[in-house]
């Protein structure tokens, strides 16, 4: 609101502070009511904030128009609301009103109905410092600076702080919503005269006042001559809507050059790009702000309307404007070079920038991109490298520039930090992405050495070319370009990746290469690394096996140079993702060399390899090659270089992989890499971590290993895992400690590391891989569970009815034996287990063939006996899996013979559905046997049961 | 070449023989090519009478103009006065197959030292900003009236002076001018071209040599 008020409204000239009655006071004004109304309709809280003085007008309304929750005294009237001290927050005596709190306020707009306007012009006429008002000074003079950054709740210790910060971001919306709303309205009705372009001048000039604190020198129109209708511009520049040129000479910074137009205001560009008068903001309605970095902002005018203030870089003249260009739209060129001015870009000016820019792009889904890249500058705008004015010039320099003076400036340009992000975009703000372009077309071979953002379709056509240097130049640059996914994607659409891979062949192995080699080689080298940038796509991949890069890359991984070989073998690993990459690797005979730089000096390229046979190992023969070329002890080697977490995570994860073949753990054994893997337990990242257990769950398979496991103290680190929250990890935990709980001194330790619980409840984690696993943790562990602990039984059983819901697990579960174990417990009488005993033999029934070897295993009887029990849940799941046993003739014939019939007719009269539903269906099942002959037909109750079978089904 | 005589296709021959071992980049048969395109120049004029002692300046620079599209007057001229290396104002068979070796395949360092001798234009072994703006003073195209066309210039001279002047002394010595061009190869030519192209010499070497003189 402050912001608004100071700078939008548009206040009477002579200085007696009233509001105009414009149309544009007047939306304002519907905008502010608008506002307060919202305000207290969806933030009561706030609303309810007492000023910190009252805001006070002449109102017209009279006493009578108050109604309840007022005290009336014939012309006064005070508020029932009170604040603390007992002030009441709205009072009346005519003619003035003071009002404490939006609430009131809001309240009174109310009660003042078609005169609401009218109230609300008064008070804003009266109390032209309302927010100070409002919030206090303090709080006022940040919103008014507009100075988002500053967070005053530092500073506040008052304890009505928090509303207070609440009530001053609201208003700060609100401010902001208003200044928009206004645009808007602005952008669409206002047109400039030689009148008010003249006043505004004048205004302007009161700035050139005031001494050595002044904040311009001088403002002056390039023209005296007036001509009768105001303007000063030359009658065929009038035509256009021109009405007067001004130099405003700031203190601080270079000249503005301006032009009044009727179509709004603009500054000139500081020099004349080609494109000739487009450059000039376009825009309806712009302020011209002067700032000056001590002050924040200390000059502004509105040249119209409304403006915002642009925050300064030291020394640095920027000049604010607003958006709409209504005027300009669709002028691409013209939009272009507005960018030559530093300035804040609106989001709708970024979106023209970026068509302009998309000169290069080949599809729609490029301009994404762009738009990223405007909204980064819009955000790093302030930091404009300290290069700005050079790369300017250079860029001025490069328009104009013959060969020669080209390349000069081309040579300056490079010294500059062409990386750093801030150095791009001021290149690109200058207009000098347009040019760099330009060179690339033009038959200078030098000229299209440097090109850092774009043009990727002029990159890629360079490939084709004889010269080897720009050959490898270009490469190079698709490298660095081809980081970003859209450019991948361009880099492949037009064809890069098979002249990349064409600039592959050469001999890199030989002894003495002739200097012409030595090129092919550099050239080859670039090619890989640009390469290497495209493998992160899958589709280019693809391409690059189809354009024969395979063969290729196996042959540059014989080469001699560090250097060359990381990209190589980043190029590979990142590729042995695909299936028929890792064959290729296998068959081409890369292990070998693969292998063979494990042993390198430099960690990069072990980590590349090291994570190349991460991927490919999994294949046994893969594996095989690893052992057989040796590369086993390197890798656990590599295990040593703790520090470097990357090397580490593809050292672990090839390890890993490796030894799902057990020659290879026998071989990694020779070397102690268990001991090291288990050292690496903790305090890792978790890449490290989740190969770490998968290496040590594929060790675990061997009977000694689950020992060294134990006594390294392994077990302890692992069970810790279990309660991290990583899939993947959660996923080699479970089946690790799985592994070990085979070993019986293992599963003590899990027990008493209470490792069974937190396997268990990894079973309702959301992940069914998560899930299997944790099921087949809990196998072994069950196996072992000879625990007497009554407790330790029932909660293993519980776990089984859980995991057994799951046909899978059930199968593994039916593998491991589960049925005789289940069988082994069922002689028991505590409750607890008779519960999640009977719950588990229920639903390992589901697996056929579980229901005859219960039968079998002689769990029958001891359930029918179960029914026994007082316990309505054991009632439940017993004639659970006595419904389900029923299934087995065998069964019934032995639930017959126990007599549970006569309990499950009982449990007929329950009122729980289901229960009702099982009971009868296995007596209807033993019927069945019983009608079948199988079965001595049962005395008197036949029938009965017969019908309430019906019923019950 | 037809109109030479038999004896000068035999001293030629000769000449080449032992020329070939003066010179690295050219075997002896591209030597005998070269100077069979000397005397061809050199023929029209012979033709004409009067004593040839050699290539002017004014048959050298239509040779450059025609093989290898040099128009810069000055640049022509510093590259007349590189491969006259006696300064008799006429080039030589000698000079002018140890020109084009490094003209044509010359290293970086022959190449360095090539073109730091055609823009020192008095051989002082300086390179001063008054140089340098000379070769640069028509760099700058379409400079708008208002503002002084020389003014351009002078940053332009300024800025690769800064870059080039290791020593600082405000003019560029030989050894600044070799260390900035091993950093940077593009400022070989900085300023002007004064070396052929990689397509006109390819042109060039087609066009003069026999193709079994190809290396």
């Amino acid at each position: 609101m402050g912001v608004t008020l100071t700078k939008a409204a548009q206040w009477t000239s002579s200085g007696t502070g009233k509001l105009e009655l414009t149309p544009m006071n007047e939306s304002l004004l519907k905008e502010v009511l608008r506002s307060v109304e919202q305000l207290f309709s969806r933030h009561p809280q706030e609303s309810k904030h007492v000023f910190e003085e009252p805001l006070q007008w002449s109102t017209t309304l009279v006493a009578s128009d108050f109604k309840t929750d007022y005290d009336i005294s014939e012309f006064n009237v005070q508020s029932n609301e009170k604040d603390s001290e007992g002030q009441p927050l709205l009072r009346l005596s005519p003619p003035t009103v003071y009002v404490r709190s939006f609430s009131q306020l809001s309240k009174l707009l109310h009660l003042a109905a078609d005169k609401k306007l009218e109230e609300a012009r008064t008070c804003l006429e009266e109390n032209r410092d309302a927010v100070v008002k409002i919030l206090g000074p303090r709080f006022a003079d940040i919103l008014e600076r507009e100075d988002t950054q500053t967070d005053p709740v530092d500073e506040d210790t008052s304890e009505d702080s928090e509303v207070k910060v609440k009530l001053f971001r609201l208003l700060q919306n609100m401010d902001q919503q208003l200044l928009s709303k206004l645009l808007e309205e602005i952008s669409e009705h206002v047109r400039l005269d030689p009148a008010a372009a003249n006043s505004d001048v004048e205004s302007l000039k009161q700035f050139c006042r005031g001494g050595d604190g002044r904040l311009l020198k001088s403002v002056r129109y390039t023209s005296d001559y007036e001509f009768s209708n105001g303007c000063r511009a030359p009658p065929w520049r009038q035509v256009h809507g021109e009405i007067c040129y001004l130099i405003i000479e700031p203190c601080d910074t270079e000249d503005l050059h301006i032009t009044c137009s009727t179509g709004g205001v603009y500054l000139n560009a500081p020099s004349p790009a080609p494109i000739g008068r487009g450059e000039c903001y376009a825009a309806c309605n712009i302020i011209i702000m002067v700032g000056r970095t001590d002050l924040h902002i200390i000059a502004y005018t509105t040249l119209t309307a409304v403006g915002k203030v642009e925050e300064n870089n030291p020394g640095r003249e920027k000049s604010g404007k607003k958006k709409q260009a209504t005027g300009a739209k669709g002028k691409l060129k013209a939009e272009f070079s507005l960018s030559s001015l530093p300035g804040r870009m609106t989001p709708q000016k970024s979106k023209t920038l970026a068509g302009a820019m998309e000169l290069s792009s080949d599809s729609s889904t490029e301009d994404e991109d762009e738009e990223e890249l405007s909204e980064r500058r819009l955000q790093i705008q302030i930091e404009q490298s300290p290069d700005y004015w050079l790369i300017y010039k250079l860029v001025k320099f490069l328009k104009r520039g013959d060969q020669t003076a080209t390349v000069l400036c081309l040579c300056a340009m490079l010294d500059l930090n062409l990386m750093q992000e801030g150095c791009q975009l001021d290149i690109w703000d200058i207009g000098g992405v347009e040019v760099l372009l330009n060179l690339l077309d033009s038959d200078e071979v030098k000229c299209q050495t440097i090109l850092d953002m774009d043009g990727l379709q002029s990159i890629v056509k360079i490939l084709d070319r004889p010269y080897k240097d720009l050959k490898a130049l270009a490469a190079e640059t698709i490298a660095n370009v081809a980081r970003f996914r859209k450019a991948r994607t361009t880099v492949r659409r037009c064809g890069g990746i098979e002249k990349l891979v064409k600039l592959l062949d050469c001999l890199p192995t030989l002894a003495n290469m002739s200097p012409n080699q030595e090129k092919d080689v550099e050239v080859a080298h670039c090619g890989v690394l640009a390469l290497w940038s495209c493998s992160k796509c899958n589709r280019n991949k693809e391409a690059i096996r189809v354009a024969g890069g395979i063969p290729l890359l196996g042959r540059l991984l014989r080469s001699p140079d560090v250097n060359m070989l990381i990209p190589v073998v980043g190029t590979l690993q990142e590729c042995a993702s695909e299936e028929c990459y890792r064959i290729a690797i296998k068959n081409e005979d890369m292990i070998k060399d693969l292998v063979q730089n494990l042993s390198s000096d430099n960690n990069e390229l072990q980590m590349h390899c090291a994570s190349a046979i991460f991927k490919c190992a999994e294949d046994k023969e893969t594996s095989d090659l690893v052992r057989k070329y040796n590369g086993l002890e390197p890798l656990v080697l590599l295990l040593g270089k703790a520090e470097d977490k990357k090397l580490l995570a593809a050292a672990t994860g090839a390890i890993w992989k490796c030894s799902i073949c057990m020659k290879n753990v026998a071989k990694f054994q020779e070397h102690k890499a268990l001991e090291s893997l288990i050292s690496l337990l903790t305090d890792q990242p978790i890449d490290v971590l989740i190969n770490v257990v998968g290496a040590i769950g594929e060790f675990a398979k061997v009977a000694a290993n689950r020992g060294i496991i134990r006594k390294c103290k392994g077990i302890n680190p692992l069970i810790n895992l279990l309660t991290e929250t990583n899939q993947a990890l959660l996923v080699n935990v479970t089946k690790t400690v799985g592994a070990c709980a085979i070993d019986r001194d293992n599963m003590a330790v899990i027990s008493q590391l209470d490792g069974v619980r937190f396997v268990w409840s990894l079973l309702k984690n959301s992940s069914t891989e998560v899930q299997s696993s944790a099921a087949w943790a809990l196998c072994p562990c069950i196996e072992n569970a000879k625990s007497t602990n009554i407790e330790v039984l029932a909660s293993i059983c519980a776990a089984i009815s859980k995991i057994a819901k799951n046909k899978e697990n059930l199968a593994v579960l039916t593998d491991h034996d589960v049925v005789p174990l289940l069988a082994k417990l069922t002689n028991t009488t505590d409750e607890r287990l008779c519960l999640h005993l009977a719950e588990a033999i229920g639903h390992c029934c589901m697996w056929e063939g579980n229901k005859a070897s219960f039968g079998e295993a002689g769990v029958v009887a001891p359930l029918v006996d179960y029914l026994k029990s007082n316990n309505s849940a054991v009632h439940y799941h017993t004639t659970m899996a006595l419904y389900q046993l029923s299934k087995d003739p065998n069964n019934c014939i032995t639930m017959n013979e126990k007599g549970v019939v006569k309990p499950l007719i009982l449990i007929m009269g329950s009122d729980d559905e289901k229960l009702q539903e099982a009971a009868a269906g296995c007596v209807r099942n033993i019927r069945l046997q019983a009608l079948a002959g199988k079965i001595p037909p049962p005395k008197k109750i036949s029938i009965g049961t017969a019908k309430r079978c019906g019923k019950g089904l | 070449m037809a109109h030479i005589s038999l004896l000068k296709r035999k001293a030629i021959h000769a000449l080449a023989e032992t020329l070939s071992k003066q010179v690295e980049h050219f075997n002896e048969t591209e030597v005998e090519a070269l100077i069979g395109l000397y005397h061809e120049t050199l023929g029209e004029s012979a033709a004409q009478g009067g004593a040839v002692t050699g290539l002017d300046r004014n048959r050298f620079r239509m040779l450059l103009y025609h093989m290898f599209g040099m128009t810069d007057d000055m640049i022509m001229a510093g590259v007349f006065r590189t491969f006259d290396k006696d300064n008799d104002k006429f080039v030589n068979e000698k000079e002018w197959v140890k020109g084009l070796s490094v003209f044509l395949r010359g290293t970086l360092d022959e190449r360095i030292k090539y073109c730091f001798n055609v823009y020192d234009l008095n051989n002082d072994g300086y390179l001063s900003k008054e140089k340098m703006f000379n070769f640069l003073k028509d760099s700058l195209l379409g400079q708008p009236s208002e503002e002084d066309p020389d003014e351009g210039v002078k940053e332009l001279v300024e800025m690769t002076l800064k870059k080039m002047d290791h020593d600082h002394d405000g003019r560029l010595s030989f050894d600044d001018f070799k260390k900035a061009v091993k950093e940077e190869n593009l400022l070989l030519e900085a300023f002007g071209t004064c070396l052929p192209d990689t397509t006109s010499i390819e042109k060039f070497e087609h066009q003069v040599f026999p193709k079994q003189g190809k290396p």
